[in-house]
């Protein structure tokens, strides 16, 4: 929901996508391509704020769109969803507008997630690096997220959706912290797609509280330093709230080329996807092309494909 | 004649890019680049050359980069040059490779060296001990010839892996809280931090890697949390001076409006 960093107005297409993949040109370092993928923001009207999202079933599942293979599908993927306060701004409108709009956007996802056998969503709402931000808008989007879980909490329930939540909780407004619960405890059995919101969270603080938690154990005696590996920490990494803690892909919108401490750990092998459009404008459209360019990769894991 | 021609050429050469840099100097420059040099035996299959080639021409490529790092004044340059999951490749392979390492690792050794002419300083990070005793003496070697150096910092990633790293840095954070007298003190960022083996540069600006694939394959995941993420679409023995150019302008263009924003909180 949140833009996270300013991003640069770069007209540089570093999207990494199929044979229309943009690439520095030989002749000239100075030459670039215009963008391969086509401007369709048009002007988007904010949407209405209350649109419900549609209940998705078994019945309904929708039929993958063509050029994608359901063998190829990745079970997790993660977004970074950057650009509401840029195309706020871009309508003539008010950042808080923005994030709406960012809110609708995530609803197309979630549901194209659950109907395309995505088994696990996680989504970067908002970092350790936002509280900096202004008090007003940190408050809006606290709020935003209360209201949020609230009023689509029967409809995520009712489409089999599991929720979880990830951040340092500390410093959430109590009321949040009792939706919080309150939602991942209704939601805790469901099967068909696990969204999870990372409130308040970075990749490094991760790390961190997983290393607390491993250097208590050591100091109870539960266990040994020497015993300390990989999985260990992987138990303790907030992202244990799923049996997929590693994403396939992670997407990020509005052109930014950089991660920003969203996840860390879990993204040592993750395909990264860097799409031009502003998240509000990402749509299915931007969502197909990802999932293209990632069924396309080939992947080794340090290995060799013989 | 023709040897004056190509000198002269390269005289020419090498005042245009000189002159390049010094417009580039101009706006801010990255201080720590890193490079994932991926594409080096697609490289040897594409001009149908034997398999070892492919790693010669990257490490020529390297120390080509290695110079234009130098005359733009980067301070830190960090490699990945051999993973730990890249032991599992076919053991053929790992032993050329580590041969080849051997000898390029010598090299820097030899008076004439890049390393003695360019005044740099060698760090060789991973878990040196997975290496066989020969390379790891060699390195062990490098590292200490090279201390007094300040001009240049090379870190070479090797038998390495971000999360291998931060494990070692987990073990010992938590050997420190448990051996601490203050029973009461939680383990804090900067802990972890100074216990990471790179923790001898600060973070990365910008992390290249060529080939053209979009992952970070296990490499320094805790210190590019902020980076700038480049992936021309040349393998690594193809990298030039254009596509480090272009890198650096990109890192210009999103430096100037992260520092703008950061002013306004």
């Amino acid at each position: 929901m949140m833009s996270l960093r300013v991003p640069a107005p770069s007209s540089f297409n570093l999207q990494r996508f199929n044979e229309k993949r943009w690439r520095l040109g030989r002749d000239c370092f100075l030459s670039f391509s215009p963008s391969c993928v086509e401007n369709r923001t048009g002007l988007i009207a904010v949407r209405a704020a209350k649109s419900e999202m549609t209940a998705f079933t078994a019945a309904e599942e929708e039929t993958l769109p063509e050029g994608l293979q359901p063998e190829l599908m990745p079970k997790h993927v993660a977004v970074i969803m950057d650009g509401n306060g840029r195309w706020a701004k871009n309508q003539g409108l008010q950042p808080w507008d923005g994030h709406r709009a960012g809110v609708e956007a995530l609803r197309e996802i979630v549901e194209l997630c659950g109907k395309w056998g995505i088994q696990v969503l996680t989504v970067f709402a908002f970092s350790t690096d936002n509280w900096i931000r202004p008090k007003i808008e940190i408050d809006f989007l606290l709020s935003l997220f209360e209201r949020t879980l609230k009023s689509e909490l029967e409809t995520l329930a009712k489409n089999n959706v599991r929720i979880s939540i990830i951040g340092d909780s500390s410093k959430l407004p109590k009321s949040l912290l009792k939706v919080i619960n309150e939602v991942e405890e209704v939601t805790k059995n469901n099967t068909r797609l696990q969204l999870i919101v990372a409130v308040g969270y970075s990749g490094k603080y991760d790390v961190l509280q997983a290393c607390r938690g491993i250097a208590q154990r050591v100091k109870d005696g539960e266990i040994d330093v020497e015993e300390i590996d990989e999985e260990l920490i992987e138990q303790e990494l907030e992202t244990n709230v799923t049996v997929f803690p590693y994403p396939d892909l992670l997407i990020r919108t509005s052109g930014e080329l950089r991660v920003s401490n969203f996840l860390l750990w879990q993204l040592a092998y993750t395909e990264l996807f860097f799409a031009q459009e502003l998240w509000p404008d990402f749509g299915r459209n931007g969502f197909v092309e990802a999932l293209m360019s990632f069924q396309q990769r080939q992947r080794r894991f340090g290995g060799r494909k013989s | 004649m023709s040897g004056g021609v190509s000198q002269l050429l390269e005289q020419i050469h090498m005042f245009s890019r000189r002159c390049l840099f010094r417009v580039i100097s101009m706006g801010p420059l990255p201080i720590h680049l890193a490079f994932i040099m991926d594409g080096n035996r697609r490289y040897a299959k594409k001009l149908g050359l034997e398999d070892g080639s492919g790693h010669k021409a990257g490490f020529s490529a390297l120390m080509t980069m290695l110079q234009y790092c130098y005359e733009l004044g980067i301070k830190y340059v960090t490699i990945y040059a051999f993973s730990i999951d890249n032991f599992r490749r076919k053991p053929e392979e790992v032993q050329s490779l580590m041969d080849l390492m051997l000898v390029k690792i010598k090299s820097l050794l030899d008076k004439e060296s890049i390393v003695h002419e360019y005044g740099i300083r060698v760090y060789f990070i991973g878990n040196l001990g997975l290496l066989s005793d020969q390379v790891r003496a060699a390195a062990e070697e490098v590292m200490k010839a090279t201390a007094e150096n300040c001009r240049v910092v090379l870190l070479v990633c090797v038998a390495y892996n971000s999360t291998d790293e931060i494990v070692q840095a987990v073990k010992r954070s938590c050997m420190n809280n448990k051996a601490d007298r203050d029973g009461e003190r939680r383990i804090q960022l900067v802990d972890i931090e100074e216990n990471m083996q790179m923790s001898v540069a600060p973070e990365p600006d910008i992390l290249i890697r060529s080939s053209g694939e979009t992952r970070l394959s296990n490499f320094l995941l805790w210190q590019t949390g902020s980076s700038q993420l480049f992936s021309p679409g040349a393998l690594w023995p193809e990298i030039g001076l254009r596509h480090l150019v272009w890198a650096i302008l990109n890192f210009q263009r999103s430096h100037s409006y992260l520092e703008k924003r950061k002013k306004q909180f």
